[in-house]
């Protein structure tokens, strides 16, 4: 099927990359992160938060609340709501969403924010409510969560293609390393392949350091149209395209691929860049083997090469196919569903040539990828960005 | 029993309000076929949830069904990737409907897996209590336990100085105990719980009091009295004699208590005015059961109602054929408790009440008041 010719995002940036630093247990409420990320925003971007007209909130943990009450509770007046339950595809739902709403000048800034707090017991309870398909039909089997529903999916997919668990390795390996170069990051401790592959299972083929890290945190950026930014005086990356998909492919009995598979040729002809252009990637790593579907279905590989792929590529912050940066959500931590923005956040500081220690050199063009929700035997949604900064 | 859209006849697995095939809201529960393909599996080894850590490494996989759906699954130790399965839903300690992958065909020692044996209730290693052993279905379970492999079954026996038919096949028999028991007795049935109480697994009662006769052929509430002496507060006595420690032992190892079973006239669901009063007392009974099994529920032990019409015994005399032999109630029984199941159906009256109940209640009540 071919696809309308999509309007461009001419003229529309992203700013302000804001992350507040994880941390493994909170006592705060989801709410005081999200408070800590506008402020954040506010600061960085040298705007009052009267200026913000729009808001577009996701969050796992912040109870009956939706974004209409976090106006009150924030003192916000804006004029452009949302509020995105999409898992990991929240960023790049978000960022969709208020681009056009910029472009369409039904709003001037959005403030785009997740964050979410982890209690001790936080998320064993979002696991045990995490969609009615889930409670009726997986998390009465063994109650394994997330890591059971994703040991099944890898164990097909590692058996169909013949990757290793030492293939995979290598993804956690590289992001480790990359984390030890990210202050923030709630992983401080080398990582080698040896002790990936030692590490103790928790459900079969999934292991110890494939999985993440629950915590709190917040991730939050802002968009607008470039004449704002340059009003403000914004460092500024522009919105190349975009692309958003959910439940694709749901004849294939199990999940090999996302829906990336599905509009990864508009995602690059709407940039109007190849896979090669990119100078750093953002995967949505919720588990390594996810981020091996989203080599091969984003084109950087084709399917079933992703294994040759990494063994052929260095995936750290100085390689030469610089991946997850910050360490991802593996390394750094999962703060909910901020960890759909923790890529989407950290590809914007590299482009905008802000991102510290972790810096690739010369980035200019990046690509972040989203995954969400597995509502059942799969996850459903996907999405992909692809913006450059300043000096491109 | 799987839904399936009358519109376009396509399965759906989980349950949902639309098919996802067409969006028709036509979505019935069948039978649907059993037979799917192991995909992939996975072990638990750490689950979030305090029951299956007890319980972890906890074998799951996911089947898809010949029929269409997906469905995530416990797996039988003996399922192997990519073979055929054969599924069924059980009933888990909580009382869930969960599906439950077997090996398409038998395995040796099949029943004996561990991840089946937590969702049923089979009787083999295990120690039962048959209520009354005076009686013909009870001497007929106390035989059909012992041969379904059960480890000791008690046997009560009200006044057990006074000799009764079939005795011989109780005494002195390996593996099987004579106790003294008088359920309609609350200090008999407390004195044997303070013996046997945490050597009870499952308990199978079999109290029985039948009499014939409604309300204007009898003068006086002195039979009723008896029939709800027996059968309803001789339950009560049994559950609070038996049940907290029954509850307290739902997960006690290998040798934790899995069941209650009551054996029920299926007249408790539908008053047969030939034996009206007793009909009667029977559905208080089914009404206890539900209480009991909600407060069994907790330690995850299963409360059984077994269904039956008349039986072959003296009491049913006057009856006219179909009636069911107690060896039949007996073995359903087993096959119950095997299964795992809460309501069983035994011999064509009970299933020919439970089907027109369903079908027609009104009706049901006109046919049997002749």
């Amino acid at each position: 099927m071919k696809h309308s010719l999509r309007t461009p995002y001419d003229g529309i940036v992203m700013a302000a990359p804001v992350t507040i630093p994880y941390a493994r247990y909170s006592i705060e409420s989801a709410q005081w992160w999200i408070g800590r990320a506008l402020s954040a925003l506010v600061a960085k971007a040298g705007i009052k938060a009267s200026h913000i007209d729009g808001l577009c909130v996701s969050s796992f943990t912040m109870g009956n609340d939706s974004g209409i009450g976090l106006t009150q509770h924030f003192g916000l007046c804006v004029r452009w709501l949302d509020t995105i339950p999409l898992g990991g595809a929240s960023a790049v739902a978000a960022l969709r969403k208020a681009a056009r709403a910029v472009q369409a000048r039904d709003a001037d800034i959005v403030a785009c924010v997740a964050g979410d707090t982890n209690h001790v017991d936080s998320f064993r309870l979002t696991l045990e409510n995490f969609s009615r398909f889930n409670q009726d039909a997986v998390y009465p089997y063994g109650a394994g969560g997330a890591n059971a529903s994703f040991a099944l999916i890898a164990r097909n997919y590692m058996r169909t293609y013949g990757f290793t668990r030492e293939d995979v390795g290598r993804i956690a390996v590289a992001q480790r390393a990359n984390a030890l170069r990210n202050p923030h990051a709630l992983m401080k401790t080398p990582l080698t392949i040896e002790q990936y592959l030692a590490a103790r299972p928790i459900s079969d083929p999934i292991h110890l350091f494939d999985c993440v890290m629950p915590c709190a945190g917040a991730e939050a950026f802002l968009v607008m149209r470039d004449e704002t930014a340059a009003s403000l005086g914004l460092p500024a990356a522009r919105l190349l395209s975009t692309i958003e998909r959910h439940n694709a492919f749901a004849d294939d009995p199990m999940q090999v691929r996302g829906g990336w598979a599905m509009d990864v040729g508009e995602l690059y002809a709407m940039a109007g860049v190849k896979p090669d252009d990119l100078d750093v990637v953002q995967t949505y790593d919720d588990y390594p083997v996810i981020t091996m579907m989203q080599f091969e279905d984003l084109g950087f590989c084709n399917k079933g090469e992703g294994a040759a792929f990494v063994r052929q590529h260095d995936l750290t912050i100085d390689g030469d196919f610089p991946h997850n940066s910050s360490g991802g959500q593996l390394s750094a931590g999962q703060a909910g569903a901020a960890g759909a923005y923790l890529g989407l956040v950290e590809g914007l500081r590299q482009v905008l040539g802000e991102a510290g220690p972790t810096q690739v050199k010369d980035a200019k063009l990046a690509l972040a990828s989203g995954f969400g929700m597995i509502n059942y035997d799969r996850g459903l949604a996907s999405g992909a960005a692809i913006f450059a900064g300043p000096a491109r | 029993m799987l839904q399936r859209c009358e519109a376009c006849g396509a399965f759906a697995y989980p349950a949902r309000e639309a098919c996802p095939a067409c969006l028709s809201a036509g979505l019935t529960f069948v039978d649907a076929p059993r037979r799917g393909a192991l995909l992939a599996e996975t072990t638990a080894r750490v689950p979030s949830d305090v029951y299956f850590r007890e319980r972890a490494p906890w074998r799951i996989g996911l089947v898809r069904m010949d029929c269409g759906p997906t469905m995530v699954a416990h797996l039988h130790a003996d399922c192997i990737e990519g073979a055929p399965v054969l599924m069924s839903f059980q009933l888990d300690k909580s009382g869930q409907a969960v599906a439950f992958a077997r090996p398409e065909r038998e395995t040796p020692n099949m029943a004996d897996d561990r991840q089946w044996r937590e969702m049923t209730a089979d009787p083999k290693f295990r120690r039962v209590l048959v209520t009354n052993g005076r009686s013909l279905i009870g001497q007929e379970a106390v035989a059909a336990l012992k041969a379904a492999g059960a480890k000791t079954v008690f046997v009560g026996v009200s006044e057990p100085w006074r000799p009764f038919a079939g005795e011989q096949l109780l005494r002195g028999q390996a593996g099987i105990e004579v106790v003294t028991l008088d359920a309609a007795d609350e200090k008999s049935a407390t004195d044997l719980a303070a013996d046997i109480g945490g050597k009870v697994d499952i308990l199978v009662n079999t109290t029985e009091y039948v009499r014939p006769g409604g309300l204007l052929d009898r003068r006086g509430t002195g039979i009723a009295r008896d029939e709800i002496d027996q059968a309803y507060l001789g339950f009560i006595n049994l559950a609070q004699a038996f049940g907290p420690s029954m509850r307290t032992r739902g997960a006690d190892g290998i040798n934790s208590s899995a069941a209650w079973v009551n054996i029920l006239s299926v007249h408790a669901l539908a008053n047969w005015p030939a034996f009206g009063a007793y009909s009667a007392s029977q559905a208080a009974c089914l009404s206890l059961s539900h209480c009991l099994r909600a407060e069994l529920r907790p330690g995850g032990v299963k409360v059984m109602n077994l269904f039956t019409g008349p039986v072959d015994t003296e009491w049913f005399q006057t009856v006219p054929p179909p009636k069911v032999a107690p060896r039949a109630v007996a073995q359903a029984i087993v096959s119950g408790l095997r299964g795992g199941l809460e309501e069983i159906y035994v011999g064509d009256v009970a299933e020919e009440i439970r089907q027109r109940l369903a079908a027609n209640p009104k009706a049901l009540e006109r046919e049997l008041d002749r």
